[in-house]
């Protein structure tokens, strides 16, 4: 049962991913930059989503308010980061970017302390049998439950209303879309907002899978996920869940059958450069 | 001023490393984020050979190569990818470095190598070993300025399907770009290891490369001068100001963050507008 046990738990992980890697993807679609300090976002999610627990005892209220909280603090890093620098070349807001992220793990360590915080009372701790012999957290069920239902309000909204074809035909051509009368600085903002609260989402439930949160803890799911969506074809959402489950589950794998070459990082990049040698324009991506 | 050395040292390290990096990414314009894999595979090709009874003066040369070599590598993998792909596959090269070393149990895995010995005539003389690089380096990037590849480099930067169109062989030059910037880094690594003392898995991780591309950056993309003397302050700043050690990366972010913010090309070209003003 070891494989099926492998993929159970990197198709969760593949999930969390998922969560973090869309809202680059959405950034990257809509403003060709890379945005690092996405992961500082996600931290910051899990932070205020361990302090909110601990203090009111809801861990729904606790979500909701950092998934809010995070998106306008997203809003603001577009507003004043990003915005005043579209016309440089894109290297400077990746340059920026990284700054922002590395500046931002430092004041997190000075506002929040050095140590791991976690969860006084860990809720949704029980375990549930989904397969025979496969065992899972009712925290893990949820990690994968909110990402099914935010993806796929997410695809609905930007198929089926009329702010999702404003933000389609933004992605597409931000000049066209302007003479037609949308306002796309509102559809950058949405997109900022969305995305931000998606990584805040993950930042909750990593912490609460761990039961641990850190200064640092942004770092690799950071890199991790701009592997993926780099992967995914840049900017391509379906390529994007593709490539977060696959990394999910060859990390599953890889550990246990070449964790003696190379550690779960070095794994996950070397797939990444397996995939790009492949295929330069990523897994799913057209041409 | 065993003191004094010690900084020197520090400095005309962190000048080596971050000029080798300029040539990739200012003179060629492909950004690398994984520079530090080739300090890392310098310092530990250096320190293995010096451990084994070579002197670095010699050890050098092959810590310089071994890691040109795997630059040709890395390189050839950029001639597949370009831009915000390229960062991302290079960022990866660390990841990869630094998770292959960690498993090695040769290259001392998470622990390291230790004890590496003292070079000939101490500390004054790995100064001196340093600052030969350096002159050294210099003079090949300033050559490389002048020569015919620096134009090649120039154009490849501006504009890569300009430069093919106008019969530049872009792939030939960017692997000598990533040849000559890589086997720098690793000379750099080498005569880190034996200023230190000490190396591990963790000091050439992701944050190194991007300290010494914020040197680069900050100093002002492509130019030496400017490089040199981004990478002179910031490497030796922590030393100075001890408070700042701990706030030492929140620093480096800050300062990245507000030099691409307000003045993207850098120290240089915030002193070529300054000098612009004062000439008018």
């Amino acid at each position: 049962m070891l494989i099926l046990d492998l993929t159970v738990q990197g198709l969760v992980q593949g999930a969390i991913y998922a969560l973090i890697a869309l809202g680059l993807t959405l950034v990257y679609g809509l403003l060709r930059i890379l945005h690092v300090a996405h992961a500082a976002l996600f931290t910051l999610g899990a932070y205020l989503g361990v302090i909110i627990t601990n203090q009111t005892g809801s861990f729904a209220l606790a979500l909701v308010v950092a998934m809010v909280v995070v998106g306008v603090v997203g809003i603001g890093i577009y507003r004043f980061a990003y915005k005043p620098m579209l016309s440089q070349p894109p290297l400077v807001a990746l340059i920026a970017s990284i700054g922002l992220f590395i500046a931002s793990e430092e004041i997190y360590r000075l506002v929040f302390g050095a140590y791991s915080i976690s969860f006084t009372d860990p809720p949704l701790q029980t375990q549930v049998e989904i397969l025979p012999g496969i065992s899972l957290s009712y925290a893990r069920l949820m990690v994968v439950g909110i990402a099914l239902v935010f993806l796929s309000v997410l695809g609905w909204l930007s198929a089926s209303t009329r702010t999702g074809i404003a933000w389609r035909a933004t992605v597409t051509d931000p000049d066209m879309a302007r003479s037609c009368g949308i306002n796309i600085e509102n559809v950058r903002y949405l997109n900022f907002f969305i995305g931000s609260a998606l990584a805040a989402a993950a930042g909750v439930m990593v912490a609460l899978l761990n039961n641990q949160v850190e200064p640092t803890m942004g770092a690799v799911p950071s890199y991790k996920a701009l592997a993926i969506i780099v992967m995914g074809g840049l900017g391509s959402v379906r390529g994007t869940l593709a490539a977060s489950l696959a990394l999910g589950v060859i990390e599953a794998f890889g550990t246990i059958y070449i964790g003696h070459l190379l550690d779960r990082d070095a794994i996950a990049f070397a797939f990444l450069i397996l995939v790009l040698m492949i295929r330069p324009q990523g897994l799913l991506a057209k041409g | 001023m065993a003191y004094e050395i010690t900084l020197l040292t520090t400095m005309a390290i962190a000048i080596l490393f971050a000029l080798s990096l300029n040539v990739i990414t200012g003179f060629c314009g492909q950004v690398s984020l994984g520079h530090a894999a080739f300090f890392g595979i310098g310092a530990y090709t250096a320190a293995l050979l010096t451990k084994a009874g070579v002197p670095l003066a010699i050890a050098l040369l092959p810590a310089g190569a071994m890691a040109g070599a795997i630059g040709f590598v890395v390189g050839m993998a950029s001639l597949r990818v370009r831009h915000d792909f390229l960062a991302i596959t290079t960022m990866g090269v660390t990841f990869l470095f630094v998770g292959f070393v960690r498993k090695q149990q040769a290259l001392g895995g998470e622990v390291g190598i230790s004890g590496i010995p003292q070079v000939a005539f101490g500390r004054p003389g790995l100064l001196a070993l340093a600052l030969v690089c350096v002159v050294l380096f210099v003079l090949v990037a300033l050559h490389i300025r002048r020569s015919w590849m620096g134009f090649a480099f120039d154009s490849i930067a501006d504009d890569e399907d300009t430069a093919r169109i106008l019969g530049i062989d872009v792939i030939r030059f960017k692997l000598w770009a990533f040849v000559i910037g890589t086997a720098g880094a690793g000379v750099a690594g080498g005569l880190y290891a034996h200023h230190i003392r000490f190396i591990g898995p963790d000091s050439f991780g992701f944050v190194e490369s991007v300290t010494v591309l914020a040197m680069v950056i900050i100093g002002g993309i492509g130019s030496i001068w400017g490089v040199a003397l981004a990478a002179a302050f910031l490497s030796v700043m922590p030393l100075w100001f001890q408070f700042i050690d701990d706030y030492k990366l929140l620093l480096y972010g800050a300062l990245l963050f507000t030099t691409m913010r307000f003045a993207p090309d850098g120290i240089a070209g915030l002193a070529g507008r300054i000098a612009a003003r004062f000439a008018r």
